[in-house]
C-alpha cells in the first residue's frame, strides 16, 4: 500500500485489490480519499463507495428521531449525485478528531447543531467523491472530464456509461482536490426537496430497527439497580434474602461508588424483580431532604440578592433607581418545576468484554464524554473502549450527560460482575422518572418600569436556577460565574430593551439536573414572551406590532425574526384585537414564531391549532423541519399542561406515566408550519420549536380569560386540558 | 417452565417462569425485539401485540395466559392491512425516534381491522392508549386515513 500526502496535506492511498473508495478527513483533519485498506489505518470516511456501486454515508451524529441520518445523507447524496433511494447509512465509531462536531471540537450531538456543523463538511465529502469518480471515468474512457455527467449514481459520456462502483478502483489512486467545488443553491436537487423520505422509515416500521435495548448477546446477564430514594444518598448495607426467591436471580452487589445496589438476573424481568425485592439501608447525611415548597422558597430567597450580574453593561444596581421613577410597572414572578425527559426507550446500556477492553452498545449521544468516563470506571484507557452507536429511542437531552450516568452504572455493574460476560443494564420507567437529571427548577422575578408614554425605562430581571455546567465537563463555558445555559434567552433577547439588568443566583441541590430539549430557553422563553404579552396589554398595543417595533432590522437575527413573525401573522390571518396568543423566540440560532388558537370552557382548555413559522436558514429537509416543529410543540405542550417532578422530604413523588402523563393523540392540536425561504447557513430545528409554544398558549388563555399563568405546569392555575 | 407459544404463525418453545410478562418472553427469550418496553404498566402502548387478532399490551399479559392464543408481533404483521399501514407510515414519514411505532402500528392495524373507515375522532379515541414522546400524532392520524383510503380503493 502507498499513501501519498500532497504538499497541501491531502492524503491519498492506493492498495492492491481496492474494495472501496473512501472519502473523509484524515488524522490532520483535512479532506482525503483512499481505499478500503487505508481506511483501517488512517482514514475514517464520511462516504464509502463499494465496487458494486453501493454508497454508504457514515453518520457522525446519533439518531434520536431528529432526522440526522436523513439530513447528513442528503448533504452527501446531493453533491455526489447519488441515487437517493439506494444510499445506505452507518453510524460512525468513536473518534474525537475525525468525527468531531465542528462546533464542539468533540464528538457529540446536541444544541441542535447536527446539520449546521456538518453542512459544508458532508457536502464537500460528497463533492470530492464525485470529482474523483469523474476523473477516474475520464481516465478509463479516455474522454475529457468535462464531457461526463453524473446522475442517480451513474456516470455518462457519449456512448459510455457506468455505475459508481466501476470507477472506485481508479478513483482510489487519484488525489483528492484541495477544495472541491460544491453546488450553488440553484443546482440543488435533494437539498430543499419535499420528496425525500426519511432513511429510517422502513426499519422503524417493520420491527427491524435495532436500539441498544434490543441487543441480545450470547451469555449476557441483565442488571437493574436500586438507587437511593433521596438524591445524594449512599448505601450502608443491603439484604438480598427476598431476591433469592426470584427465579433467575443471579447475585446482588453494592456499586463501587455506593450509589446503589445492582441485582443481576438471567433476563430483564428477573433483574427487575430481584432488584425490587432488595432491602437497602441508606446514609442520607449528604442527600436532598427538602420538599418542593421549601425548594421554591429557597429559590425566591436567592432572588433578593442575586450573586451575578448577567448583563455586564447594565448592573442591576443601576436599574433600581430608574424604576423608582417609573409611572407604571409590571411585576411578575414565575416558577418552573423539575421535569423528566422521559425518552420512551428507558435508559439502558450493554457492556461486553473484548480482547482489548470493552465494547459499549448504546444510543450514544456524546462519545467524547462517555468513552473516558466508562474507561475510568473500569480502569482502562479510552482507546480500549469501543462504542457501537445504535438508534436511540428518544433523548431530549437525557443522553447527553457529562456524568454519562447510565453508561458508568453499566460499567460499574460489569466490573462487579467479574467482567467475563456481557452485562445489559436496563432502567425501568420508574427508574427514569425518579432517577434525576431533570430540567432544573427555576424561578424568575421581573419588574418592568415605564414612563407616562408607556415606554420602558428599566427592566429588572432576576432568576434563580441550579447551574447545569458547573462541576461538569463543560464548566469551561462558565464565564464570570455565569452559566450561559441559566440565562440564555434573557441575555440575548432580540428585543431592544433599555436598561435591562439581569441578575442570576445559582441554586444548590444534590438533585442532578441536565439540559432538557431547548435547555435554559424552556423557562427563559416562557418568561420573556409572557412579559412581552403583559407589556402589550398594559400599553394597549397589538402583541405582534409591539414586538416588530422592538426588533431592530439592522440586526441579523432580528431581521430573521421579523421574517418569521410576518410569516406566521400571514398564515394565521392574525388581526388586531385577535383573541389568540402569540409568542416568538430565538434559540439555537433559529427564529420561531407561534400563534396559538385555544378554546376555554369554564376551566377546560383545548388547544385547537398552532401556526408556526421558522427561520432556520437553508431548509435541507423541509419535511424533517416541519416534523421537528410539530414534535417540539407537542413536547412543550405536554410539560406546560401538567408535567412536574415534585419532592416530599427529598423523595420524588412521581413513579411512572400514570402520574407523569405524556401528551395523548387526541390532545395534539392541528398544526401548520411554514418555513421562511432563506439562503442563510442552516441552523438548528430539534429544539427551537419548544420555547415559544407554551407562552403562545398561555397568552391565548389570557386573551380568552384574562388570567395570567406564571406558575407551571398550567394545572396549578386551575386549568385542565382536554 | 417450558411453554409452547403460537407466534407469528409458528410454534415456539420457550423457558420462562409463570407470571413472566409476555413482553419479556418476546424480547429476551425469543429475540423478537420489535415489541418495545416503555412503561411496564400498560400506560404507553409501546408493547402492543395482537393476541387472537386484538391489540393487547404484552407487558400486562402473563405468559401462561397466552399459550392457547395466536400471537402476532410487528415482525409477523404482514397481511394486507399491515402492509397498507406500514406503507402509509412511510409515505407520511411518521417516525421519529421510532420506539413507540411498532405499538402504534399494531394498534392502527387493529383499528382498521375493526373499522375500515374510521373518522378523525374515532382514530383519536382508538389510538389514545399509544403514547408517542416525539409527538408524531398528526402524522399517525394522517397515515391511518391514508391506509384506510388505499385499502378501500
Amino acid at each position: 500500500m502507498t499513501i501519498n500526502v500532497s504538499r497541501r496535506g491531502f492524503m491519498i492511498g492506493s492498495a492492491a485489490g481496492t474494495a472501496a473508495l473512501l472519502v473523509g478527513v484524515n488524522a490532520k483533519g483535512v479532506l482525503a480519499a483512499g481505499s478500503g485498506v487505508v481506511a483501517a489505518t488512517d482514514l475514517n470516511p464520511f462516504v464509502k463507495i463499494d465496487a458494486d456501486g453501493t454508497v454508504t454515508v457514515i453518520i457522525k451524529h446519533f439518531e434520536m428521531g431528529q432526522g440526522t441520518i436523513t439530513g447528513l445523507t442528503t448533504l452527501v447524496a446531493e453533491e455526489l449525485d447519488a441515487d437517493w433511494a439506494t444510499v445506505q447509512t452507518a453510524f460512525a465509531p468513536a473518534d474525537n478528531e475525525r468525527y468531531a462536531n465542528l462546533f464542539f471540537h468533540a464528538q457529540g450531538t446536541g444544541g441542535s447543531t447536527s446539520i449546521a456543523n456538518s453542512f459544508m463538511q458532508y457536502r464537500e465529502a460528497g463533492a470530492a467523491a464525485r470529482d474523483l469518480l469523474v476523473r477516474a471515468a475520464a481516465q478509463k474512457w479516455g474522454v475529457d472530464a468535462s464531457s461526463i455527467t453524473v446522475e442517480n449514481g451513474m456516470l455518462k459520456s457519449g456512448g459510455n456509461s457506468g455505475h459508481f462502483g466501476e470507477f472506485v478502483a481508479i478513483a482510489a489512486t487519484l488525489e483528492a482536490v484541495e477544495k472541491p467545488t460544491v453546488k450553488t443553491p440553484d443546482q440543488f436537487k435533494l437539498i430543499g426537496s419535499d420528496k425525500l423520505h426519511r432513511k429510517d422509515n422502513t426499519d422503524k416500521t417493520n420491527g427491524t430497527a435495532i436500539f441498544a435495548m434490543d441487543v441480545n448477546l450470547p451469555g449476557m446477564i441483565y442488571a437493574a439497580i436500586m438507587r437511593s430514594p433521596k438524591f445524594g444518598g449512599t448505601v450502608t448495607s443491603f439484604d438480598d434474602t427476598a431476591s433469592k426467591d426470584v427465579a433467575g436471580f443471579i447475585a446482588a452487589q453494592i456499586l463501587p461508588n455506593k450509589a446503589g445496589v445492582v441485582a443481576f438476573g438471567k433476563n430483564t424481568w428477573a433483574a427487575f424483580q430481584a432488584r425490587d425485592a432488595l432491602s437497602v439501608e441508606w446514609d442520607f447525611s449528604q442527600a436532598e431532604t427538602r420538599s418542593t415548597d421549601a425548594m421554591i422558597a429557597d429559590h425566591k430567597a436567592l432572588l433578593d440578592a442575586p450573586q451575578f450580574d448577567a448583563n455586564h453593561e447594565v448592573p442591576l444596581a443601576s436599574v433600581e433607581p430608574l424604576l423608582a421613577n417609573a409611572t407604571k410597572t409590571i411585576d411578575a414572578e414565575f416558577t418552573f418545576p423539575f421535569l423528566a425527559h422521559a425518552p420512551l426507550e428507558p435508559e439502558n446500556c450493554i457492556i461486553e468484554p473484548t480482547e482489548n477492553g470493552v465494547r459499549l452498545h448504546d444510543g450514544c449521544q456524546f462519545p467524547t464524554l462517555t468513552r473516558p468516563m466508562v474507561a475510568a470506571a473500569l480502569g482502562l484507557e479510552p482507546s480500549q473502549v469501543e462504542i457501537r452507536t445504535l438508534y436511540a429511542g428518544g433523548s431530549f437531552g437525557r443522553r447527553a450527560n457529562g456524568a454519562s450516568d447510565y453508561n458508568v452504572e453499566a460499567a460499574m455493574a460489569f466490573a462487579v460482575s467479574g467482567r467475563k460476560v456481557p452485562v445489559k443494564l436496563v432502567w425501568s420507567r420508574e427508574d427514569d422518572i425518579r432517577g434525576g437529571y431533570y430540567r432544573p427548577m427555576a424561578v424568575h422575578r421581573a419588574k418592568i418600569g415605564m414612563d407616562s408614554d408607556g415606554k420602558i425605562i428599566g427592566w429588572d430581571h432576576r432568576m434563580a436556577v441550579k447551574s447545569i455546567m458547573k462541576g461538569g465537563p463543560m464548566e469551561g463555558m462558565v464565564q464570570d460565574g455565569i452559566d450561559p445555559t441559566s440565562v440564555e434567552g434573557v441575555t440575548e433577547s432580540l428585543y431592544t430593551i433599555p436598561n435591562h439588568g439581569i441578575g442570576l443566583s445559582d441554586f444548590q441541590t444534590p438533585t442532578p439536573i441536565l439540559w432538557w430539549r431547548s435547555v435554559g430557553h424552556t423557562h427563559t422563553g416562557y418568561v420573556m414572551e409572557t412579559l412581552m404579552d403583559m407589556l402589550a396589554t398594559e400599553t394597549g398595543q397589538d402583541p405582534i406590532e409591539m414586538r416588530l417595533a422592538m426588533l431592530d432590522p439592522a440586526g441579523t437575527n432580528q431581521a430573521r425574526m421579523i421574517e418569521a413573525i410576518k410569516l406566521v401573522r400571514e398564515i394565521s390571518g392574525w388581526e388586531k384585537g385577535d383573541k389568540r396568543g402569540f409568542a416568538a423566540h430565538l434559540s439555537f440560532n433559529t427564529c420561531v414564531a407561534v400563534v396559538a388558537d385555544v378554546t376555554v370552557e369554564d376551566t377546560s382548555v383545548h388547544v385547537n391549532k398552532l401556526f408556526m413559522a421558522v427561520e432556520c436558514g437553508v431548509a435541507v429537509n423541509p419535511d424533517v423541519i416541519r416534523a421537528q416543529m410539530e414534535g417540539g410543540a407537542g413536547y412543550a405542550l405536554c410539560a406546560a399542561f401538567r408535567n412536574e417532578i415534585t419532592l416530599t422530604d427529598g423523595e420524588v413523588d412521581q413513579f411512572n406515566f400514570p402520574d407523569y402523563e405524556l401528551l395523548r393523540n387526541a390532545e395534539m392540536p392541528a398544526i401548520e408550519v411554514a418555513i421562511v425561504q432563506s439562503n442563510n447557513a442552516p441552523t438548528g430545528v430539534g429544539e427551537p420549536g419548544v420555547p415559544p409554544t407554551a407562552p403562545a398558549v398561555a397568552n391565548a388563555i389570557f386573551a380568552k380569560t384574562g388570567k395570567r399563568i406564571t406558575d407551571l405546569p398550567m394545572t396549578k392555575a386551575g386549568f385542565d386540558f382536554v | 417452565m417450558q411453554y409452547q407459544l403460537k407466534i407469528n404463525g409458528e410454534s415456539r418453545t420457550v423457558e420462562a417462569e409463570p407470571g413472566t410478562p409476555l413482553l419479556w418472553v418476546l424480547r429476551d427469550g425469543l429475540e423478537l425485539t420489535g415489541t418495545k418496553f416503555g412503561c411496564g404498566v400498560a400506560y404507553c402502548g409501546a408493547c402492543t401485540v395482537h393476541i387472537d387478532g386484538y391489540p393487547t399490551r404484552s407487558c400486562q399479559t402473563f405468559i401462561e395466559d397466552a399459550v392457547d392464543s395466536e400471537i402476532t408481533t410487528i415482525e409477523g404483521a404482514t397481511d394486507k392491512i399491515a402492509q397498507a399501514v406500514q406503507a402509509a407510515w412511510r409515505e407520511k414519514d411518521v417516525v421519529q425516534c421510532g420506539w413507540c411505532q411498532s405499538g402504534q402500528i399494531m394498534s392502527a392495524i387493529g383499528l382498521l381491522t375493526e373499522n375500515p373507515k374510521p373518522t378523525d375522532d374515532e382514530i383519536k379515541e382508538y389510538m389514545y392508549g399509544n403514547a408517542c414522546r416525539c409527538v408524531t400524532y398528526v402524522r399517525i392520524n394522517e397515515a391511518i386515513k391514508l391506509a384506510s383510503e388505499k385499502l378501500e380503493a
